[in-house]
C-alpha cells in the first residue's frame, strides 16, 4: 500500500500567509513628523505622503502638499515608526471566542500601533489539521483589521506525541509551527518535529519549560513567593528545556525560535547556543522585561503568566540581552482572558495577560523615558518579529506598502481608563500611567486605528470629500500580503 | 481596623492592642454566664471552603460570647458544590448583610480578595499556604502568658514549612514581638527563599537546645504522596519532637491536630511542657479580641468609612 498523495504540494518553499479583511487604501499626507526608522536610518522631519496605501513619497518638512482626496495630518510634534509587529498573540478563535477573536483581537493590536500578528493554536479544538487552518484563514480574510498568520500546533491536540501534518499545513501558509502553551516535554517529538523540518520548513516557535519542574506552580520561585505561600515556578524549569531544544537544534541543523524568555539563566543558555552557531532566535514580553515578582505581591490575577514575572536580576538580564543582541525581538504573548476567568483568588487564575494595547507605551515608559534603551533599539526590536519567521519586516521607504504608526510620546494615559479594544480587561499593567500614545496605525496600506483625537486633527485638503470619490479610490476585494519575497528559513 | 487579612499587615502596637483585650476577655471564659453584649445586633458569617473543626468552632463560640448571630456556611452541601464562583458566593451573602465574614479558603490572597467585592469586615481564617493570621496571634498570646515577654526569645518552627500558613503568619508575629525565629525542616519542603523573612534556615535539630520554643508543625499525610520525604519513619527519625530533643524548660507548641508518633512522641505531648491546650483556650479569646477589633473597634476609631455599595473591582 502506498501512502497517500499529499492534496497540495509541500516543501521547504511553500509561504506563510497573513490574511486580512478587505479595507480601502490608505491616502494620507503627515507633515512635519519626526520619522524615525532604524532600518533604513531616517531620523528627522519629514513629510511623508502615503497614495493608495503605499508610500509615495518622502520629502523634507512642510514640503509636499497633499493631491486631492489625500487627508492632512498634523505630524508636528509626533513621532512615525514602522508598524510593529508581532509573532506571538493569542486571539482565541476558534472556541474561546467569549475572550478575544480575531476582530477584537487585531481591533486592540491596531489602537497598539501592530500591522501584523501571528496567532498562536492553542485554541478549542486547537490549531491542527489544514481544514481548521483553512477555516481561519477564511475567517481572518472576513475579520481581520491588521493581517494575520497562524502558526499550527507541532503535535496532534497539542499532546506532544505525534507531528501533525507539517508538510501539508506549511504548503497552506502555516507561519511556522508551535505547542505554546505547552512545551514539547518528550525530547525524541521535538527531536523528530526537527528533523521533519528539513521537508516542510517554518520555524519551530518553543514554549520552554519542565512541567517536572515548573509542577502547580503558579508564580516565580523566590522570596516573593516564599513570603505568600504560593508554589513557585523555578527559573530552572525554563532554562534548563532551553539548553535542551538549543542543543537538539544544534545536533539536526534545526531553526528554533524561542518564546517570552523569561529567566537569567535562560538567557545565557540562548547567548551560549548562538555563539556556537545555533540557529536560534527569541523574544522577550513587554511584562517580562518591566515588571518583577515584586509587582505580583498584591496577588492580582491579571499579573499571573507563564512564565512567571521574575525576580529584578532576571529582569535586569532580559534588558541586557535585548541590548546586546541575544533577544531579538519583543512579543506581547497577548493572552486574553475573561473577567470572571480572572476574578478569582490568583492561584485558580488562568495564565496570561493582555499587552496588544499597552506594549509600546509600557516600554517606552519603563525602559526608554528614563534613558535605559534607545528608542531606535525598541522599535527594531517591536518591528522585527515576522522577519524572524521569514515574513514581513515593515520600512518606511519608497514604494513600500504602508505600514506606519504615529506616536505623541508626550501623551500621557491611564491604562484601561477609558477601557480597552480588546474583547477581555485582563492586563497587567491597568491602572499605570504610560507616556506614549498610538495615534494612527496604517496596517497593509489601510487606516487600522485612529485615535480620537487625530480624527478630529484630520482636515482634507480638498474639503469635504463624498463616498463615491472615496470608493472610487477602488477596494481591494481581497487584501492577501502573503510574504511578497521573504522566503521562509 | 477594618479587616484581618495577614500578619504581614499588623505592627507590634496593633498585635498588642488586639492581645491585651483577648486577656481583658479571658475573664468572661471564667463566667457561669460566658456572654457579653458586646456585638449584639452583629451577624458574623463562618464562610469555609476547607475542612476545619477547632479554627471555625473556635469563631462560633468567639461570636456567640460577644452575643453576635452567627451563620455557617460551609462549601460541602452548598451552592458552591453547584459550580458557584466565589465571588458569585460573596456578592449572594453580603445581601444578607453580614458584618463580618470569617472565611477560609484552599488559596492564597482569597480573602483580600473577598475584602474587596464586600462592605462586610473580612477576617482570614486561612488562606491557602499564605497566612492564617488568628492562629498566630492566639499563638503569641499563649507565650504572653507563659513567658511574659517574646523579646530576645529564640523560637524553632520545625517541620513542613513550605505548605504551612501557620509557619508564615507565625515567623511574622514572632518577629514582630521581638522573637529570633529559625525554621528547620526537610530541605525538600523549606520554601526557597524563606530567609528573606528574617529567619534562620536549619536542615537539623542538632541545635535545638538553644531554643526557647519549640513549636512544631503538622506533618500532613497527603503530603507522603508527593514523595517530599522517603518515609514517615525517616522524617520521624529526623525531626520528630520527643523525649530525647526536647528539654525541661522549652516550651512545647503545636497548631492541631497532633499526628502522635510523627512529628510529635506521644509522651511530649503529655509533658508539663507543651501548651497545646492552652493555645486552644486563647483560640476563643483571641478571636473575641479580633471580632470586636473589625467590627466595634473600627466604629469607635470612626477611621475609615465603610463604603456603602459593593465595590465590584
Amino acid at each position: 500500500m502506498t501512502p497517500p498523495e499529499p492534496t497540495t504540494p509541500g516543501g521547504a518553499h511553500a509561504e506563510a500567509r497573513l490574511v486580512s479583511a478587505p479595507s480601502r487604501p490608505a491616502g494620507l499626507l503627515v507633515h512635519g513628523v519626526h520619522v524615525l526608522d532604524p532600518r533604513t536610518g531616517l531620523d528627522g522631519i519629514h513629510d511623508v505622503l502615503v497614495r493608495d496605501g503605499e508610500i509615495a513619497e518622502i520629502g523634507a518638512a512642510n514640503s509636499l502638499s497633499a493631491p486631492a482626496g489625500v487627508e492632512l495630518v498634523d505630524g508636528a510634534g509626533r513621532h512615525m515608526f514602522p508598524a510593529f509587529v508581532d509573532p506571538h498573540v493569542h486571539l482565541r478563535t476558534p472556541g474561546q471566542e467569549h475572550k478575544e477573536d480575531l476582530e477584537t483581537g487585531t481591533r486592540a493590536a491596531a489602537a497598539g500601533g501592530y500591522c501584523a500578528l501571528i496567532a498562536m493554536p492553542n485554541t478549542d479544538p486547537v490549531i491542527d489539521s489544514a481544514p481548521i487552518l483553512g477555516a481561519l484563514f477564511e475567517r481572518a480574510a472576513r475579520d481581520a483589521r491588521v493581517p494575520v498568520g497562524f502558526m499550527p500546533c507541532i503535535t496532534r491536540g497539542q499532546a506532544g506525541r505525534e507531528l501533525t501534518e507539517m508538510a501539508e499545513l506549511r504548503a497552506m501558509g502555516a507561519a511556522g509551527f508551535t505547542d505554546d502553551g505547552r512545551p514539547v516535554v518528550d525530547a525524541g517529538v521535538m527531536r523528530r518535529a526537527l528533523q521533519y523540518q528539513r521537508l516542510c520548513g517554518g520555524v519551530l516557535a518553543l514554549h520552554e519549560e519542565d512541567p517536572a519542574l515548573s509542577g502547580k506552580g503558579a508564580m516565580h520561585e523566590g522570596e516573593v513567593s516564599a513570603l505568600l505561600g504560593v508554589a513557585g515556578i523555578p527559573s530552572v524549569s525554563e532554562s534548563t528545556m532551553v539548553a535542551r531544544d538549543c542543543a537538539l537544534a544544534g545536533y539536526e541543523g534545526g531553526r528554533i525560535h524561542l518564546q517570552h524568555l523569561s529567566a537569567h539563566e535562560s538567557v545565557a543558555a540562548v547567548a551560549a547556543a548562538k555563539a556556537r552557531g545555533v540557529k536560534v532566535t527569541c523574544e522577550a514580553s513587554p511584562h517580562h522585561l518591566t515588571m518583577t515578582d515584586e509587582d505580583v505581591r498584591s496577588l492580582d490575577p491579571r499579573r499571573k503568566m507563564n512564565p512567571p514575572l521574575r525576580c529584578a536580576e532576571d529582569r535586569e538580564a532580559l534588558v541586557e540581552a535585548l541590548r546586546s543582541g541575544v533577544i531579538d525581538c519583543i512579543a506581547t504573548d497577548h493572552a486574553p482572558h475573561a473577567r470572571d476567568e480572572k476574578e478569582v483568588p490568583f492561584e485558580q487564575a488562568p495564565m496570561g495577560t493582555t499587552g496588544l494595547e499597552t506594549a509600546f507605551s509600557v516600554v517606552y515608559t519603563a525602559l526608554v523615558a528614563p534613558g535605559t534603551l534607545r528608542l531606535e533599539l525598541v522599535i527594531e526590536k517591536l518591528t522585527s518579529g515576522l522577519g524572524l519567521i521569514g515574513l514581513l519586516v515593515p520600512e518606511i521607504a519608497v514604494g513600500e506598502p504602508a505600514n506606519l504608526v504615529l506616536v505623541d510620546l508626550d501623551a500621557e494615559w491611564v491604562v484601561g481608563q477609558n477601557g480597552y479594544e480588546s474583547r477581555s480587561d485582563n492586563c497587567a499593567f491597568a491602572g499605570r500611567r504610560l507616556k506614549g500614545k498610538v495615534l494612527l496605525t496604517v496596517a497593509a496600506g489601510a487606516v487600522a486605528y485612529r485615535e480620537r483625537s487625530i480624527m478630529l486633527s484630520v482636515t482634507s485638503s480638498e474639503g469635504h470629500r463624498s463616498r463615491q470619490e472615496t470608493s472610487s479610490e477602488g477596494h481591494r476585494s481581497r487584501q492577501e500580503t502573503s510574504s511578497e519575497g521573504h522566503r521562509s528559513r | 481596623m477594618r479587616h484581618l487579612l495577614s500578619i504581614e499587615d499588623l505592627s507590634r502596637d496593633d498585635i498588642e492592642r488586639i492581645l491585651d483585650r483577648a486577656a481583658a476577655f479571658a475573664e468572661v471564659s471564667d463566667r457561669d454566664i460566658k456572654k457579653v453584649p458586646a456585638l449584639r445586633g452583629r451577624t458574623v458569617l463562618n464562610l469555609f471552603y476547607e475542612a476545619s473543626t477547632r479554627t471555625r468552632s473556635s469563631f462560633e463560640l468567639a461570636a456567640k460570647r460577644l452575643s453576635a448571630d452567627v451563620v455557617n456556611f460551609a462549601a460541602s452541601g452548598s451552592s458552591v458544590e453547584k459550580g458557584e464562583s466565589l465571588k458569585d458566593t460573596v456578592l449572594t451573602l453580603t445581601a444578607h448583610s453580614p458584618d463580618a465574614i470569617v472565611i477560609r479558603t484552599p488559596y492564597a490572597g482569597a480573602a483580600a480578595l473577598v475584602a474587596s467585592w464586600t462592605t462586610a469586615a473580612i477576617i482570614n481564617a486561612g488562606d491557602g499556604k499564605h497566612e492564617h493570621p488568628t492562629q498566630a496571634l492566639l499563638d503569641v498570646h499563649t507565650l504572653r502568658q507563659k513567658l511574659g515577654s517574646l523579646d530576645g526569645r529564640s523560637i524553632w518552627i520545625v517541620g513542613d514549612v513550605a505548605h504551612s500558613r501557620v509557619a508564615r503568619s507565625n515567623i511574622l508575629a514572632f518577629q514582630a514581638m521581638g522573637a529570633h525565629v529559625t525554621v528547620c525542616g526537610p530541605p525538600t519542603l523549606m520554601p526557597r527563599g524563606i530567609e528573606s523573612l528574617g529567619c534562620t534556615v536549619r536542615y537539623d535539630l542538632d541545635d535545638l537546645r538553644e531554643a526557647d520554643v519549640v513549636y512544631a508543625l503538622r506533618m500532613q499525610n497527603e503530603r507522603m504522596d508527593q514523595h517530599f520525604v522517603p518515609s514517615l519513619r525517616e522524617y520521624a527519625a529526623q525531626y520528630q519532637i520527643n523525649d530525647r530533643r526536647l528539654g525541661p524548660r522549652q516550651v512545647l507548641m503545636h497548631p492541631g491536630p497532633v499526628n502522635r508518633g510523627v512529628e510529635l512522641s506521644g509522651e511530649v505531648v503529655d509533658s508539663p511542657q507543651a501548651v497545646i491546650t492552652m493555645q486552644v483556650k486563647a483560640g476563643v479569646v483571641v478571636r473575641m479580641a479580633v471580632l470586636y477589633e473589625v467590627l466595634a473597634g473600627a466604629r469607635d476609631a470612626r477611621t475609615a468609612p465603610r463604603p456603602t455599595e459593593p465595590q465590584l473591582a
